[in-house]
């Protein structure tokens, strides 16, 4: 093993963009035969960093030296002549191509299309514990597979530094144990790889290296045997680490939200929920667990009136609420924090007044009876400018412009307002920064102790468990399982999302 | 308060400013290309126009600004009328014909006329809303194929209840509303019910900017998917954003009805293309009122002014469809070049506004 030899070495990167500066003084050093981890928050400039290391952007200032070389590294494609490979969040993969073709797509030269790349590809597979077969299609490929996929790709094009992207955010804790047991491979094999995240569990648990960014620029290193995690997001936060606990329960007898049976079935017939049926009172919070793509985007949109359902019932306090429209659910007070603020939460163009406006149309301060009423909805959302922390210029600043938590903040304010019965909050601090993330768990908290009725939807197995009165796992759009969160782990969650088994 | 700061003006002029140039420079290098003097047909251009042209563009202004805000309310909710050809000249041949039966008298017959128009072109552009609604039918397609279908309607149903004269076929002939004459008799008068215009831009404003109704137009436009999450019914919207474009479309001709053709008649007194002429003001000005009444004025001059180029130079007078193609085709381009310009910029406002680094990567 060559431990001691430095891979890459980045020394006083700095980027800037009209105004921001991303990256300042960053300085790492990725030893080869390790796996390094660089953590941070959101916005701390992580993506910029791997971008300037593959080629994506230009740095204004430093050095990059890779193997003891100083490189100029222009395009990706530099950056894989050099030996850097990236695996990016959202894999790059033809579905109705084979993993052979896949593997071999841009990269035919290397060792052809045909047998000798059919060896290459099982020669690392084997060699990596990957299990990857490669006349099948992609297709038929689960998220995990497909990620092995993609890691073998940068290997099949030779490289020994591998930059991965927050590569667990899409995987169940099963599969994130396979994923590192394939890490640990790749380093034993000399490669050299970082590892991108905030989840600081895992980072713990497969890194030899920690490397902490904050605001731009790398605040320190850690070591993984010594550090706990509590350090680490004080090195990443620069202040207390906030965490989700919830405090003595406030369910209340009162239930504000009973969905009975509830079928939804696509265009084609097939049952996207089926006999789903729960309930939520004043004052509790049930969390769904599920794997993306399980039935929960469906399970909201059905109780936010956006689908109506084909069968069961759904009351909201005592009223039939099954027909409903969005507008009429809505003014009855739901609440509801999309799970895509771009498509479902957000008028991107429109300035943030207009956006505190939005979802609450014919609501009070923003309308009287046909007509808006401009100074009532600016005025509150001057209100919640201030006591939601959104970081803007004001209120005529359009919401394009704000980072993704402060984006996420204004629309957080804006459904808390008007006292709302039930909130819907689904993954209500995706992509959102630590500090900002904290607020909003109090802000949920709050408003729960005050007797909201929350049905909280997160890929966040953590936040689930530090905020849920009770959580349900939802599986091909039936929920198999109830736990209480005071007892469950994440591994017992994962089996039952992946249908191990349910409770 | 909203400011208004010199750099947005600036910023909101630069589109046009851009567009105006390349439509000059096409024009001017079209008629060099053939041979023709580009100097002579400035000069005629800009000449400034005798009383009886100052007439006719006011006219002319209005009817293209009441095509333009008809064509406005679709687009500001991401729906493209095309269609608005064939609502006017169905809601024009059904108001013409009922205000040529005089059933009522007077101003009385005038306003119901006028309803009339509304009513038919709102049902005749709300098909294809229900269209787009049930049966997933593009709006672009259906309202092409119901220009189609207007026109040859009215030809028939002119023909079957018009009253022929030699070879042309006409609506019964009508009592003018008399307008306003600024200059001598000769020069012609400005038709009262220009005010239509001024009515559907204030109207237009009014709606857009202080209606619950107009909000969710807006939304509509900016995001189907935001605007149905906030509770807006995007079928009931599509309809009822069609329908009205179309009931506005319906007044456009209504001015040169009651104030100097006195009949409709195909190919004769009706004024086609103003349906076509008004998308592109809609598009010229950005859909916003102020924009579109600026885009009436140059178009509507342009055509006005053309007829001058007859006598005074060899370039013909068609010319000026050029230059109106090409206006509408540079602004467009010009539009999001600046767009993403001005994002970038407020971007970067806000970055430096909140310290740096915060809003390190996207």
């Amino acid at each position: 093993m060559t431990q001691e030899s430095v891979a890459v070495e980045l020394r006083g990167i700095g980027k800037r963009f009209p105004g921001v500066i991303a990256n300042h003084d960053v300085d790492l050093t990725i030893r080869a035969g390790t796996v390094h981890a660089l953590i941070g928050e959101n916005g701390a400039g992580k993506s910029t960093l791997m971008k300037i290391l593959y080629g994506v952007q230009k740095p204004d200032d430093g050095t990059i030296a890779i193997n003891g070389r100083e490189v100029a590294l222009r395009t990706p494609t530099d950056a894989i002549a050099n030996g850097v490979g990236m695996v990016f969040q959202h894999f790059m993969l033809a579905d109705n191509l084979t993993v052979l073709e896949n593997m071999v797509l841009g990269a035919e030269k290397l060792h052809g299309i045909g047998d000798r790349a059919r060896a290459e590809i099982r020669r690392i597979s084997d060699a990596f514990g990957f299990g990857l077969q490669p006349d099948v299609l992609v297709e038929k490929l689960g998220v995990a597979d497909r990620q092995r996929l993609e890691i073998a790709k940068v290997l099949y094009r030779g490289a020994c530094i591998i930059i991965l992207d927050e590569p667990t955010a899409v995987l169940v804790p099963q599969e994130v144990d396979a994923l590192f047991a394939n890490l640990r491979e790749l380093r034993n094999a000399g490669n050299a790889v970082l590892f991108i995240s905030h989840k600081l569990d895992e980072v713990l648990a497969i890194a030899d290296d920690i490397t902490v960014m904050r605001r731009g620029t790398t605040v320190g290193t850690a070591d993984p045997h010594t550090t706990t995690k509590r350090e680490l997001a004080e090195l990443m936060v620069g202040s207390e680490l906030p965490s989700p606990e919830t405090e003595e329960s406030t369910v209340t007898d009162t239930v504000e939200l009973t969905l009975a049976n509830v079928t939804l079935a696509d265009e084609f017939g097939r049952n996207l929920l089926t006999d789903v049926s729960l309930s939520i009172h004043r004052g509790e919070i049930l969390g769904i667990a599920g794997v993306e793509g399980n039935g929960q985007a469906e399970l909201v949109e059905t109780i936010m009136g956006m689908r109506i359902p084909g069968g069961g019932t759904i009351h909201l306090g005592t009223e039939d609420v099954t027909h409903w429209h969005t507008r009429k659910l809505r003014e009855a007070g739901i609440g509801y924090i999309p799970e895509d603020r771009h498509r479902h939460g957000l008028l991107l163009d429109a300035p943030l007044w207009e956006n505190r406006i939005l979802g609450h149309q014919t609501q009070a301060p923003n309308a009287k009876g046909p007509w808006i009423n401009r100074s009532g909805a600016r005025k509150d959302t001057q209100r919640i400018v201030a006591e939601y922390d959104v970081r803007a210029p004001g209120i005529d600043t359009p919401a394009r412009a704000l980072s993704g938590g402060n984006q996420q903040k204004l629309i957080v304010g804006r459904e808390m307002s008007g006292d709302p019965v039930l909130l819907i909050a689904s993954h209500p601090t995706r992509g959102v920064d630590v500090g900002a993330q904290a607020a909003i768990w109090d802000h949920i908290k709050r408003a729960r102790r005050a007797g909201l009725a929350v049905l909280l939807i997160s890929a966040d197995l953590d936040e689930l468990i530090g905020l849920s009165d009770t959580i349900q796992v939802i599986l091909r759009g039936r929920l198999v399982g109830t736990f209480d969160p005071a007892s469950v782990t994440p591994q017992d969650l994962g089996a039952a999302m992946t249908g191990g088994q349910a409770a | 308060m909203k400011s208004f700061n010199p750099r947005a003006i600036g910023l909101a002029l630069l589109g046009p400013a851009i567009a105006i140039v390349a439509s000059v420079l096409v024009t001017t290098l079209v008629i060099a290309a053939v041979g023709s003097s580009p100097g002579d047909f400035w000069s005629t251009m800009f000449d400034f126009p005798k009383p009886r042209s100052r007439v006719d563009i006011v006219n002319q202004t209005a009817m293209i600004y009441t095509a333009a805000v008809a064509a406005a309310i679709g687009f500001r909710m991401g729906l493209f009328n095309i269609g608005l050809e064939g609502q006017y000249t169905l809601a024009s041949y059904a108001a013409a014909a009922f205000a040529g039966g005089a059933y009522l008298s007077g101003f009385a017959n005038v306003f119901v006329s006028l309803l009339i128009a509304v009513a038919v072109g709102a049902a005749w552009s709300a098909i294809a809303g229900i269209l787009k609604t049930t049966r997933g039918v593009s709006e672009v397609i259906s309202t092409i194929m119901l220009n189609s279908i207007a026109i040859t309607l009215v030809g028939y149903l002119l023909n079957k209840y018009g009253v022929h004269e030699g070879n042309t076929v006409h609506t019964t002939r009508i009592d003018l509303v008399s307008g306003w004459t600024p200059f001598e008799n000769r020069d012609g008068e400005i038709w009262t019910l220009v005010i239509i215009a001024v009515l559907a831009g204030v109207g237009f404003w009014v709606l857009l900017n202080k209606t619950r109704f107009g909000f969710d137009l807006r939304a509509s436009g900016q995001s189907e998917t935001v605007a149905k999450a906030s509770g807006v019914n995007p079928h009931r919207m599509i309809i009822t954003a069609m329908a009205l474009s179309g009931g506005v479309a319906g007044l456009i001709w209504m001015p040169a009805l009651f104030g100097k053709a006195t009949n409709f008649g195909l190919g004769t007194t009706f004024q086609a293309g103003l349906g076509f002429l008004g998308i592109a003001v809609a598009l010229l000005g950005r859909n916003r009122p102020i924009g579109m009444l600026f885009g009436a004025l140059l178009f509507a001059y342009l055509s006005v002014k053309s007829n001058d180029l007859t006598f005074a130079t060899d370039v013909s007078p068609s010319i000026v469809q050029i230059t109106q193609g090409v206006a509408v085709l540079a602004v467009v381009v010009a539009y999001e070049v600046v767009r993403r310009w001005r994002a970038r910029l407020e971007q970067r406002v806000v970055a430096q506004e909140l310290g740096t680094a915060t809003e390190a990567t996207a």
